[in-house]
């Protein structure tokens, strides 16, 4: 599969939740720009437990493609977006293989 | 001819050992903070370094201390970046009218962009009533800014009080503690701030390098964008030599602040003890609640900066309160606020006294300055009272 063929793959997954789930951990990014969504969700996902959840609250547009494009290329389980009144919060699930701080 | 520099609040000279630190940033260690190979890591470490012993300082947490360029940038991120974050909770902004230009003339601005903003009163001695604040807080209210200690009256004043009052009502609170920190214990959790400007040169550090406390998981808009420096709430490549300056001004600050206040405090109070002897003479500000190194005055009939002319002949380097006298000639918002009459606030003169202030240096300064006024009432115009000026009534006090 092309890397193009993934992004499509993926674009057509993307999912919208109706309600906000409960995080296990909650990083608030808000008015903070690319690259700091992906910066933050790699230093994150180190201090959770495998099969924990992460929300990235946030209100940077890229983050709707680069959120689930970055969980699909580190194994992450991306769980969906909840759209809040002026922000995205991003829920992302830890690889159950992955162990605290890999 | 002697030298003294009794202008402390303008800025302080380096301390040798911050100067030191700060040597191997301009010279072997020049790697950017964010390259991966080890100059750029020593560099980093330098700043992490640094963010630790600032954030001691004020008894706050690493990770909330964000550098900036100056005390100024500081000001200006505060309280943009809290009127942008919450503009959609409210637009009304307070602040008091002794405030420096970059408190004052950023909530102008924003007036102009559609936020609304009251100016808060001061008393004859520039002390902000806790009372006022509580009664402009509307529901609209998003900031209240109230500067810890004027530099222009070295008044301190109650943020403690402010900060709960603002505080209890859900509201975000900022403080320009650029006065204050290093001169006097500032710490986070007394003062109900959830935003605090300081700056290194205002405590031995070097020029260029200023903080912004942020309050732990406290939104801001970035009033520079750019690159990830400062967790990407202030971009531009670090300038590494001026922030590990400030983190070593910082150290030595927090170890030596009573021993400083020790020592200035009563050359100060020698000082306007010894000013107030002389005729017409006023102090301005409050006389308990002041910044330790501290002495300001109003000289009746005379200008400010002609003794700063004739003292800097002498060989002390002294100010005359703000901008607005020193560079327009017009009379200084701070002194008006406190019910100083303009032609009355030509006469301001600031002392700032600090670690390489002696005993010796305030007797020549004894000496010298009542000449100085002597000289200049024989040629003033109003060598015999303020008869024929708009308005000679007195305010400020012996």
């Amino acid at each position: 599969m092309s890397l193009a063929e993934a992004h499509q793959l993926h674009n057509n997954e993307l999912t919208f939740l109706d309600n906000p789930i409960d995080a296990d951990a909650t990083t608030d990014i808000i008015y903070m720009m690319c690259p700091m969504h992906l910066l933050t969700i790699e230093d994150q996902v180190k201090e959770i437990e495998p099969g924990q959840i992460l929300a990235i609250l946030t209100d940077y547009d890229g983050a709707l493609e680069d959120i689930p494009d970055w969980c699909y290329k580190t194994g992450n389980e991306f769980l969906g977006i909840y759209e809040d009144d002026d922000h995205y919060k991003f829920y992302i699930k830890k690889h159950p293989d992955q162990k605290k701080d890999a | 001819m002697k030298k003294i520099y009794m202008d402390y609040v303008a800025t302080n000279p380096l301390h040798p050992d911050v100067l030191d630190a700060m040597m191997p940033y301009f010279k072997e260690e020049y790697g950017n903070p964010l390259s991966l190979y080890p100059p750029g890591l020593n560099a980093r470490k330098a700043i992490e370094g640094a963010r630790e012993s600032t954030a001691a300082l004020i008894n706050a947490k690493a990770k909330e201390i964000i550098f900036t360029s100056s005390g100024a940038e500081s000001n200006n991120f505060a309280i943009k970046g809290i009127a942008y974050a919450l503009q959609n909770k409210g637009t009304h902004i307070i602040v008091s009218k002794i405030e420096h230009h970059s408190v004052l003339n950023t909530a102008r601005f924003l007036e102009k962009s559609g936020f609304a903003v009251t100016y808060l009163p001061v008393d004859e001695n520039g002390l902000i009533n806790p009372e006022d604040v509580k009664k402009a807080i509307t529901n609209e209210t998003i900031l209240v800014s109230v500067i810890h200690a004027s530099p222009e009256i070295g008044t301190i004043e109650p943020v403690a009080e402010i900060g709960k009052i603002v505080k209890e009502k859900g509201i975000m609170f900022h403080t320009d503690a650029v006065s204050t920190v290093g001169n006097i214990p500032v710490d986070v959790e007394t003062i109900n701030a959830d935003l605090i400007s300081f700056t290194a040169h205002q405590f031995y550090g070097p020029k260029g390098a200023g903080a912004l406390y942020l309050k732990g998981g406290t939104r801001i808009v970035p009033l520079i964008y750019g690159g990830i420096q400062e967790g990407g709430r202030r971009a531009g490549t670090e300038n590494v030599p001026a922030i590990v300056g400030m983190g070593k001004a910082a150290e030595i600050a927090k170890r030596n602040l009573q021993t400083r206040m020790d020592h200035v405090t009563p050359l100060r109070d020698k000082l306007i003890n010894q000013a107030l002897t002389v005729e017409n003479v006023f102090l301005t500000g409050d006389r308990e609640n002041r910044l330790p190194g501290h002495a300001s005055f109003v000289v009746d009939f005379i200008e400010g900066e002609a003794m700063l002319l004739l003292l800097a002949g002498k060989g002390i380097y002294a100010a005359s309160g703000s901008a607005c006298s020193s560079k327009a000639l017009k009379a200084s918002p701070v002194l008006i606020s406190i019910g100083i009459p303009s032609h009355r606030a030509q006469g301001s003169v600031v002392f700032t006294l600090g670690e390489e202030t002696s005993q010796e240096d305030l007797e020549y300064f004894n000496e010298s300055f009542p000449q100085i006024i002597t000289r200049l009432r024989e040629i003033s115009p109003y060598a015999k009272g303020w008869e024929g000026t708009e308005d000679a009534s007195c305010t400020a006090k012996k």
